[in-house]
């Protein structure tokens, strides 16, 4: 390829629309993929700046900043941003720009339904978000507050417009990951090059696969269960209403039903992306393909039936308890599964430590610690200390934070030139690293202590003897808040074009079919279709 | 695209649409299915329904043995009645038969009715509390400034595991509107 036609992509080629009509009708898949990259960009930060608010008013005890029910909304809200607006989306916007380019297809299978499932995203975050602001001006009592679970009931029955609001909008949000995933599922089976057979296609696409047939089947779990609460609030049903015969901890079971399998889903599409970066700066093939696939599976099966781990206080029986327990602990096999195939892939390889390494690293470190603390929580005689507590905070977010954020940078920086044609600041990448892993640390790691010494979460205010942990904490999240600027300075110079140019290849080591492409692609890619041996 | 991949992805997307409502269905479904589950295993907290005095045969109490029983009530927002029981605590034996009395008071000047819902603690013994008649399962009216004495009778179950020395009974008086 030449560079004529690195010129040509940029803006002319074959006449589509520019300006904001290109974006708004866009059915193109690398669009579409740097639409909901951007979203998710800017989701992050939304969510960053209102957890930071919530880190301020921990910073010292008793109440300076908020008001306790703007405090749960800051929290409520924050869960569902990161979850829904940024981690979800960005990962949904990496396959749509890499599937098609690795599995050798023009473009998605469905690319109507890609454009519609995007453009729903943004009026639901401002449905999510705008009862938060409206209540400024007098109209509603603010938004969801209930924790981003929607999980106590009795508060998500009382509570005001606020809720209906959140409700809508996860419907919006729940169709436009159903019809992301059909569209990743319809893709990986219709679409293929020639000769790339299932057991050819790439990491990223199988555990997207796994992601996708996941999401299928939880994602309407949980718009019938925030129907279901919909129509407790509004209609005179009695689902959870403990008066007509409901049972309030029934919205947990079926809210964990798809609550648990979607931990899987936000961290399954990052664990796939792990493997093409180890083998790329270790110079090795990746270690076990096939076992790791299998590990995709397994624990994307057994992450759907360990679902009442969360409720394990809630009164059940004995038998359910230890179930549960057990069940749970053996998703630790299929994890440790691909923990060994990530080091044997590096082991004794000619590793070099650019940034997405450095990130790819640090999240395989940090998955180990979210594993272990992982370990204990579902133990059925520890439970009950943990349960609710700081130490649940602490360890959710180490797979969320610690990994998928960690792999998505590492993505950022590894397919970023790719898809600008610029590399990034490596200096700049690298000091990005170190502070945030080193700050991640520093915020979360004094959540364990205070959790182990009975800090409860959802409470805006806390017991001085938390004080040092929480200073210590809060300090750190702003630091590692104050970080992400580089990364958002970094993201913005390679789109301008103040880097080095990139190869084709980008990477010495990199294998794929999208490095066979120019660096950035051309606007229509594999038209026709790659012969893969 | 041409057109035979193009009709393939179509008919993959709808089976794929499909299983995506039948997942929402699954959701809903899940309701009954929780209850049946537990029905079948017989793994849940709930209180067992009535049972008929002739369940239990005079004579089995087990004298050795005490349990205390702790009562409770409490009258939900939307029911405005003052409710509790008479004596908040008492101590039995596992197969005696026992009557418990609550009190409940309609002090505003329009009739209501309620309906109570009980529950015991733990909720993993609760299946050994047998209650033989209650007036729980009944809706209970009330007149405006009505007041109304109401009877629990129940046994504890001797196979009541041994290191339960406590059991508490709590009921929930929730509102009924009218015509329902």
């Amino acid at each position: 390829m030449t560079a004529a036609t690195n010129a040509a992509s940029h803006d002319t080629q074959h006449g589509h629309p520019t300006g904001l009509w290109r974006w708004l009708t866009t059915t193109n898949h690398k669009d579409l993929g740097t639409l909901y990259l951007t979203f998710a960009l800017v989701m992050f930060l939304v969510g960053g700046v209102m957890i930071l608010l919530v880190r301020a008013e921990l910073l010292l005890p008793g109440l300076q900043v908020l008001d306790p029910n703007l405090y749960n909304q800051l929290v409520t809200l924050h869960g569902l941003v990161m979850v829904f607006g940024a981690i979800m989306p960005a990962a949904t916007g990496l396959n749509n720009y890499l599937i098609p380019l690795m599995i050798g297809a023009p473009d998605m299978a469905l690319p109507r339904v890609n454009n519609w499932g995007f453009w729903i995203l943004p009026p639901a975050a401002v449905m999510l978000l705008l009862p938060f602001f409206l209540a400024f001006f007098g109209v509603g009592d603010g938004a969801a507050a209930g924790g981003w679970t929607l999980h106590n009931s009795p508060l998500s029955l009382q509570a005001g417009i606020g809720m209906d609001f959140t409700i809508l909008a996860v419907h919006l949000l729940g169709i436009s990951s159903v019809s992301g995933a059909i569209n990743v599922i319809v893709t990986v089976f219709n679409m293929r090059a020639p000769g790339m057979t299932l057991t050819k296609m790439p990491l990223f696409v199988w555990s997207w696969l796994v992601t996708a047939v996941l999401i299928v089947l939880v994602l309407p779990v949980l718009s019938a269960v925030v129907t279901m609460l919909l129509t407790d609030r509004h209609f005179g049903t009695h689902f959870f209403i403990a008066a007509g015969g409901g049972d309030p901890i029934m919205f947990q079971h079926i809210f964990w039903f798809f609550g648990h399998p979607e931990v899987y889903i936000v961290v399954l599409p990052f664990w796939g992306l792990l493997p093409h970066i180890l083998a790329t700066f270790a110079r090795k093939p990746v270690y076990g393909y096939k076992a790791q696939i299998y590990a995709f599976w397994g624990v994307g099966i057994l992450g759907s039936i360990v679902w009442a781990h969360h409720m394990l206080t809630s009164g059940m029986p004995l038998a359910g308890n230890l179930y549960f327990m057990y069940a749970t602990m053996s998703v630790s096999i299929p994890t440790a599964v691909l923990i060994f195939c990530w080091i044997a892939t590096i082991w004794r390889g000619s590793m070099t430590f650019e940034t997405p390494m450095l990130f790819a690293l640090g999240a395989i470190a940090m998955f180990g610690i979210a594993g272990l603390t992982g370990l204990v929580l579902p133990d059925v005689a520890a439970n009950a200390q943990y349960h609710n507590s700081y130490f649940v905070v602490a360890h959710f977010h180490y797979p969320f934070f610690g990994t998928a954020v960690l792999v998505m940078m590492a993505a950022a920086y590894y397919w970023l030139p790719k898809m600008t044609g610029y590399m990034y600041d490596e200096k700049l990448g690298r000091l990005h690293f170190w502070l945030t892993l080193v700050f991640f640390n520093v915020t979360f790691v004094p959540q364990f202590f205070a959790g182990l010494d009975g800090m409860p979460r959802h409470v805006a205010d806390y017991a001085l003897r938390f004080t040092e942990f929480n200073v210590i904490s809060s300090v750190g999240a702003f630091l590692l808040g104050a970080v992400q600027l580089l990364f958002l300075y970094n993201i913005v110079q390679s789109i301008r074009g103040r880097g080095a140019r990139a190869t084709d290849r980008v990477w010495e080591g990199a294998e794929g079919l999208e490095f066979t492409l120019p660096s950035p692609p051309p606007y229509h890619s594999f038209t026709t279709p790659p012969v893969v041996k | 695209m041409d057109a035979a991949i193009r009709q393939a992805n179509r008919r993959l997307a709808r089976r794929l649409v499909l299983a995506a409502v039948a997942a929402g269905g699954l959701g809903f479904a899940l309701v009954p299915l929780y209850d049946v589950f537990c029905a079948v295993t017989g793994l849940n907290g709930k209180t067992g329904g009535a049972v008929s005095a002739g369940a239990v045969a005079p004579g089995t109490a087990d004298a050795a043995r005490w349990v205390t029983v702790e009562l409770a009530g409490n009258a939900m927002p939307g029911l405005s009645w003052e409710f509790g029981a008479k004596r908040n605590r008492l101590r039995v034996h596992p197969g005696e038969m026992v009557t418990v009395a609550y009190y409940v008071k309609n002090p505003t000047d329009r009739p209501l009715s309620g309906r109570a819902v009980p529950s015991v603690s733990p909720g993993w013994a609760a299946r050994h509390f047998k209650k033989v008649d209650c007036f729980c399962f009944k809706r209970q009216q009330l007149a405006p400034g009505e007041t109304r004495e109401m009877a629990v009778t129940f046994f504890i179950s001797p196979e009541l595991p041994a290191e339960v020395r406590a059991l508490a009974l709590s009921y929930a008086f929730y509102p009924i509107e009218d015509g329902s």
